[in-house]
């Protein structure tokens, strides 16, 4: 097709051809923009896979409760603004204050540690309660940390808490507000 | 003396051949990612050292940041028969079209006593608006649905029940307390938490002592 006679003019000596332009364009910004896309998606992609933490849940069976070694029990609460408080075997009104103890997430994972480590395998028991204040996050956390400590499946178990840890808890936290 | 002179090339590439890859590339890519399935409300799920995959094939359970709670039905399979379940062990009375307009329903969020005239509306109230499934004690209806949903599994193995908490990171523990114990009325013990991958401590006794391969 000749498109480059204009008007249907027909052809003299003095119409000037038009210059030939070149169909060649430069591609460097448009493959840019595609390598920009392109990694943008990659890195979208890979980042979203979610992941599931299993839990088991025991049957709740008033008959038959898990009885639990004074010497090999941990107990681990969960209370407002990520603070984590707790105490070894079982609370006995006399020593409240020298067993009760205050903890943050940070250091919890030596003290279950340690735990674990001077405690026969079969004895060992941890259980996990959380007062209203706690979070989500918080419950979440203190089972991935059974996990990092290696704590075997059905050694630790979240339990209901009792009045009087719920008073503990807040009795702590009117002592030392804005603590550690 | 005269020296070979050097002729001058052309800095100019062809970069039509480039530019073929990155969109080829490009293309693949946004046609092999999945869309992100909807979401009743915005949630930031914890991070946890789990590498366990979730499958998309789920009931998931989603607990927003002020406590109330969704119910999505991802199973496909099972929506329907979820749904005719509830409607009937519940006597619910919803009429036919109503219920396909329940199935349609990304996600469940409203209690029964108003999920008839929200049905009638054509269920167009954004998550934010509806008042989630109630799962305080007294009236726990989560453990209902969850209830339908294991009768809609009935006969299957366990194991294709894919039940799935995604909770907030500042939702309030009772909350969660809930829906496991409606979990629980429902005799359903096993379930998942969705959460963010995480690094595990290389000091930790994970990162040093991985266990071996169990559990699965």
């Amino acid at each position: 097709m000749d498109t480059s006679s204009g008007g249907g003019h027909k052809k003299g000596p003095g119409v000037k051809k038009p210059k030939k332009l070149s169909t060649r364009v430069d591609l460097t910004p448009m493959v840019d923009l595609g390598f920009l896309l392109l990694t943008f998606f990659v890195f979208t992609t890979t980042m979203s896979t979610p992941k599931g933490m299993a839990m088991n849940e025991p049957k709740d069976d008033p008959d038959n409760q898990l009885k639990v070694k004074n010497s090999g029990a941990m107990t681990l609460l969960l209370g407002k603004d990520d603070h984590v408080f707790y105490y070894f075997g079982e609370l006995v009104p006399e020593t409240i204050s020298q067993q009760f103890k205050s903890s943050t997430f940070k250091e919890i994972r030596e003290i279950i540690n340690t735990k674990r480590k001077n405690t026969p395998i079969g004895d060992l028991m941890y259980i996990i309660k959380a007062n209203k204040d706690a979070t989500f996050k918080n419950a979440i956390d203190i089972l991935d940390e059974m996990t990092i400590s290696n704590v075997p499946p059905g050694h630790y178990a979240e339990v209901d808490i009792t009045p009087t840890e719920e008073m503990l808890i807040q009795k702590t936290e009117e002592a030392n507000p804005g603590g550690k | 003396m005269g020296r070979a002179k050097i002729p001058r090339k052309s800095t100019n590439i062809d970069m039509t051949a480039m530019c073929d890859v990155a969109f080829l590339l490009l293309s693949f890519f946004i046609l092999a990612t999945k869309t992100k399935p909807p979401e009743a409300v915005p949630v930031t799920t914890p991070t946890s050292v789990s590498t366990k995959v979730v499958k998309d094939e789920a009931i998931v359970v989603t607990l927003g940041r002020d406590g109330k709670v969704f119910l999505m039905l991802n199973d496909r399979k099972h929506k329907d028969a979820i749904i005719d379940d509830i409607n009937k062990t519940k006597a619910l009375g919803l009429t036919p079209a109503e219920i396909s307009v329940l199935k349609k329903q990304d996600f469940i969020g409203m209690p029964f006593n108003k999920l008839k005239s929200f049905l009638d509306l054509g269920g167009g109230i954004p998550a934010a608006k509806q008042d989630g499934i109630p799962t305080d004690s007294t009236n726990n209806e989560l453990a209902d649905w969850i209830k339908s949903v294991s009768n809609a599994f009935a006969g299957e193995s366990i194991d294709n029940l894919n039940l799935l908490v995604k909770g907030d990171n500042s939702a309030k523990y009772p909350a969660f307390k809930n829906i496991k114990t409606a979990f629980k009325k429902a005799d359903i013990f096993k379930f998942k938490i969705v959460t963010n991958p995480e690094g595990i401590p290389a000091d930790s006794e994970l990162g040093m002592n991985p266990p071996k391969a169990e559990g699965k």
